[in-house]
Parts: structure tokens; C-alpha cells; sequence
């Protein structure tokens, strides 16, 4: 863990501060990088007992849809890790309701429990962050 | 206030590169201080010491080593995002440093805001 978090020192830092970070998937998550590296990002983040939450917008939507197969493409299938989270504690997995619909999904198609919120209530979540990294 | 900066893109591709560079100089010319700088995904290509633009264009990599030389800012590059690229210490542009993404969730701690640029 030393390496990936950059160190033990830094901890002791931070350590007793809680902020609430929240990550914005806006992409798809083939075709570009952003969404396997942002989860990179979220797996790290737990080890710093933050207050975590994930939201997923646009074609973001797509990086938490159930019977990903990505042989075809020969990118690695990395959507199961998503349901690794709630062994982290990260629980708050918000999706824009508009997003949603505008694909045709629907909340039983997505492998992860999710809240699904408008617009409006999208923007109230991030107005009430400390930390808003979009990705 | 005491920012920290994320950059996301990579340099002369992306205006992100550079927008980053013009937010750190104006917030540090008004008195702010800039914790760290944070260099994720393509962005971890701002910090390779093998650029060689034209030399009637900017050294987006040069401007950075001297920005943190003068103002002492921490320029970090994500170990997991440069080895992916090619990024090593052996082609890291001076005022650079390679270390893990905790520096980046240690920098939305530790700084007022943290502003990313990217995409």
C-alpha cells in the first residue's frame, strides 16, 4: 500500500479529516481510459476513511451495465470491480435518472445498487461536496 | 486560499495542459498559494524530459520545472498512470516526481479547493 498511496506520512497527515469527495463518471467505459483510471483513483481513496460517494452521468451510465463482454475489443472487462466497493464502504453510487432513461436503462440493468436521482437532486449531491473530481 | 490542481490531459494536444499551467501562475501572482500539482491519465505526458517542441512554440514541460523551481510547488505524476505511458525516471523533466494517487486524495485533503482540468 506504501507505494500506491505514496507513502505512510502522508497519512498521518491527513489522518482524523473527513471530507466528502465525489467522483463523476461521465464517460463510457471503453473507448478511453478515463473510467478504468478513475476507479483506480476510488480503490485508492478508500484506504483514507474518506467520505466517499460516485456518481454516474452521460455514458457513464454504461460503466456499471450488467453482461459487459469485451473480448472483441481485447480491453479487459473491469465491471465486476465495481461490486467490489461495497467491501470498502463505498455505498453511494448515484446515477442521473436523465442519463438513464435517455439510453433506454433501466435500475435492473445496472450490477451494482444504485440511487437513481434527477437532475436537480444531482446537483444538491454536488453542491454538498468538499472534493468533486470529474472524470 | 491554497489550491491543488489536477491536470488530466496531455500537453499540445489538449488546451487542459495549458489552462492548468495559466490557472496555477495567475492564482500564485494574486497572492494564493498551490499546494500540488497533480499530473493523471495523458497528463502524466506533461512531465517527460524528451519533448522537443518548436522553438517558436512554449515548452509546456520547461514552463512547469520552472514554475515549481520558483514558487517550490510539489509537481507529482501517478506512478500507475505513467508507467502505463512510458513515463520513468529516466525521461522525468526536472521539478518532477513520480508517487502514487494517495497524493492526489492527500491534496483534495489538505488544499481549499482542487481544480481539475481536463476533458
Amino acid at each position: 500500500m506504501t507505494e500506491s498511496t505514496g507513502g505512510i506520512e502522508m497519512e498521518e497527515a491527513t489522518s482524523g479529516v473527513v471530507k466528502k469527495f465525489l467522483y463523476v463518471n461521465r464517460k463510457a467505459p471503453y473507448g478511453t481510459i478515463y473510467a478504468l483510471e478513475s476507479l483506480e483513483v476510488v480503490l485508492v481513496a478508500a484506504a483514507f476513511d474518506q467520505d466517499v460517494s460516485l456518481a454516474f452521468l452521460d455514458d457513464g451510465v454504461y460503466q456499471i451495465v450488467k453482461g459487459q463482454h469485451t473480448k472483441g475489443i481485447d480491453v479487459k472487462n473491469f465491471s465486476p470491480t465495481y461490486r467490489a466497493l461495497e467491501g470498502y464502504d463505498i455505498e453511494k453510487l448515484y446515477v442521473e435518472k436523465e442519463s438513464m432513461e435517455a439510453r433506454g436503462l433501466k435500475t435492473e440493468d445496472f450490477l451494482v445498487d444504485v440511487k437513481v436521482v434527477s437532475a436537480a437532486e444531482m446537483t444538491d449531491i454536488m453542491t454538498g461536496q468538499d472534493v468533486v473530481l470529474s472524470f | 486560499m491554497k489550491f491543488g490542481i489536477m491536470v488530466n490531459e496531455g500537453p499540445y494536444t489538449h488546451q487542459a495542459a495549458d489552462t492548468a499551467y495559466q490557472f496555477a501562475k495567475a492564482a500564485l501572482e494574486k497572492g494564493h498559494k498551490i499546494h500540488r500539482v497533480f499530473f493523471y491519465h495523458d497528463g502524466v505526458n506533461n512531465a517527460t524530459r524528451l519533448t522537443e517542441p518548436p522553438q517558436d512554440d512554449r515548452n509546456i514541460v520547461q514552463r512547469w520545472t520552472k514554475l515549481a523551481a520558483e514558487h517550490k510547488i510539489d509537481l507529482v505524476v501517478c506512478v500507475a498512470a505513467a508507467l502505463r505511458r512510458g513515463i520513468k525516471e529516466e525521461n522525468l523533466a526536472e521539478g518532477f516526481r513520480i508517487s502514487g494517487l494517495g497524493q492526489l486524495i492527500e491534496s483534495g485533503i489538505q488544499a481549499d479547493r482542487l481544480v481539475t482540468f481536463g476533458d
